[in-house]
């Protein structure tokens, strides 16, 4: 396809099959294929659970709170988690093109990794904190690992991720519109009121906060996602303390700490990861 | 894996399975987007699979305030007994090394819901046609053998073009032909399957090329439509003297989804002018 201005440029097709996946393979490809895919299978580790059950059963839960994405996981640790009131149950280890999970316990922000917490004062209630890309192959079994852990009665699921404000599809041109800014989704079954206004069509939510929201739909599953649209992609207090309505929730409301603390806490997360953010290392 | 929306299990006995395949310029998609969106066809349920990119939105064809509030993902059902129609909507690309079992989980599916045959609405990249195909119409069909003993010439009676097949070693040798159906997604897959399994499917098509596909969608769904007769097209004087069923005609009953806004971003910042 010709431009404007006359370079030709290849326009990438959105029909998925390319050509060359019809011809046959041979044995080798499939060995490499083979051998790819166990290196991408994901794995979940669980502790042996509260009150003494046994590691593989699954954990009773009434509030599933699930952050994706750098900013998404330091709200939850500025204003939520803490080492006195949560313990780390759980861990996703995963591998692909554009990230490895750590293996390290105690983790920096700036770290990938995917790690669930319970509050010691009711185990029922379950934190995920996503900070490594899922990829999109990976989803499906994240899914499947981490939701087969954990009971379906009684359960209520929040997500909350961040996404450029570039996707964000107005009227007006993304360029006018203060961000950052909140919009939520909810699944069908979710009737708690909300903290923010729904996203509108034709708006759509991709990857792994939209792969945990379409189980809770077909599973019927109550579940909010709260999507923060923001132009800084790295960790960024602005973007962070955008998710602040969000404490007055009926889910997170019982759960916040102090907040003069939450402050402090938020400005070492960000000074952590200044050092990678240097030329001049 | 089919899961109704709620609860019980819909009947699709006798039913016809309409679905897009995703392919170049999207057109099948568009083209069951007008379909669900002119029939007003109720959700009943979803196809839950490992094998499509996840996505979330709102209810892509809400018409109120009231019913736009509500969760659509990936792969959904829609259902109109009264016409014995049942639609699968897939919004979504596949994810990689995903077709086949895709295509393995779709067929099994249609053979336990009894679904009386598939028509698989897709498109196949226009530069790529041969001289033959460049000629006429740009809509194709292609029937499984099943499906072309069961309904014996009522595609000549439409005067529809088949598929041509093309040589499968152009230049060197003309008499060995295969089907070639380039940016058509799952659709050779889909159809090959099909035909070694007996399931009566029909494959309609459009040459097109990516860009702005909303003509391409229209000429698709009205060719389904001359077959299927789902509404009825009240043509005026000036549009049966050009036949031309690529260009939608402007008192087309086909209703628009009001997802289509914004299919090519958002506004331009003021500060361009």
């Amino acid at each position: 396809m010709a431009t404007f201005f006359g370079e030709v440029v290849v326009a990438p097709s959105r029909a998925g099959v390319d050509d060359e996946e019809e011809t046959e393979e041979t044995a080798e490809d499939r060995e490499i294929r083979r051998e790819l895919q166990e290196k991408r299978e994901i794995a979940a580790f669980w502790t042996p659970g509260a009150a003494g059950r046994p590691a593989e059963e699954p954990l009773p839960c009434s509030r599933f709170i699930v952050a994706v994405g750098h900013n998404a996981v330091a709200f939850l640790s500025s204003f939520i988690l803490d080492s006195l009131c949560w313990k780390v149950v759980g861990a996703v280890k995963l591998w692909n093109e554009w990230c490895q999970t750590t293996n390290a316990t105690s983790v920096l922000p700036t770290d990938s990794f995917c790690l669930f917490y319970q509050l010691i004062s009711d185990p029922t209630v379950l934190l995920c904190q996503c900070s490594c890309y899922v990829a999109e192959d990976q989803q499906f079994q994240w899914l499947e690992k981490v939701f087969g852990h954990i009971r379906k009665e009684g359960l209520q699921v929040t997500i909350l991720s961040t996404c450029p404000v570039a996707e964000y599809k107005t009227q007006e041109s993304t360029l006018t519109l203060p961000s950052p800014f909140l919009k939520a989704l909810k699944t069908k079954e979710f009737k708690e009121e909300l903290c923010c206004p729904l996203l509108e069509q034709p708006n759509i939510v991709r990857d792994l906060p939209a792969a945990v929201l379409s189980y809770c739909q077909v599973w019927q599953i109550p579940a909010v996602l709260y999507q923060c649209y923001t132009d800084i992609i790295k960790l960024d207090t602005v973007t962070i303390e955008a998710f602040k309505p969000l404490l007055s929730s009926k889910s997170l409301k019982n759960l916040v700490k102090d907040v003069s603390e939450s402050t402090k806490i938020l400005k070492k997360l960000l000074t952590t990861g200044e050092t990678h953010n240097n030329i001049y290392i | 894996m089919f899961v109704p929306c709620d609860g019980g299990g819909p009947d699709f006995e006798g039913f016809t399975l309409l679905m897009p395949a995703v392919s170049v310029g999207n057109v099948g998609q568009l083209a069951v987007d007008l379909v669900i969106s002119t029939l007003c066809m109720p959700k009943v349920g979803y196809f839950y699979t490992d094998c499509l990119v996840p996505m979330v939105g709102n209810n892509p064809y809400a018409t109120t305030k009231e019913n736009s509030v509500e969760l659509s993902i990936n792969a959904e059902v829609y259902s109109l007994p009264s016409k014995k129609l049942v639609v699968l909507q897939i919004r979504s690309p596949f994810i990689k090394n995903k077709y086949r079992p895709f295509c393995q989980t779709l067929l099994s599916w249609v053979e336990s819901s009894k679904c009386a045959r598939v028509i698989l609405l897709s498109s196949s990249h226009a530069y790529q046609r041969d001289d033959e195909q460049l000629l006429g119409t740009p809509l194709r069909y292609l029937l499984t053998p099943a499906l072309e003993k069961a309904i014996e010439g009522h595609m000549q009676e439409l005067k529809w073009k088949e598929m041509e097949k093309v040589a499968a070693y152009p230049g060197i040798s003309d008499t060995e032909k295969v089907l070639h159906i380039p940016g058509g997604g799952i659709t050779k897959l889909l159809f090959t399957e099909s035909c070694s399994k007996g399931i009566h499917m029909a494959v309609l098509l459009k040459f097109c090329s990516e860009g702005d596909n909303i003509p391409d969608a229209f000429g698709l769904v009205n060719y389904l439509n001359e077959w299927l007769q789902l509404i009825e097209i009240t043509r005026n004087s000036s549009t049966d003297a050009s036949p031309e069923r690529e260009i939608p005609d402007p008192s087309s009953q086909w209703k628009i989804p009001s997802s289509w806004r914004l299919l090519f971003g958002s506004g331009l910042p003021p500060a361009l002018f």
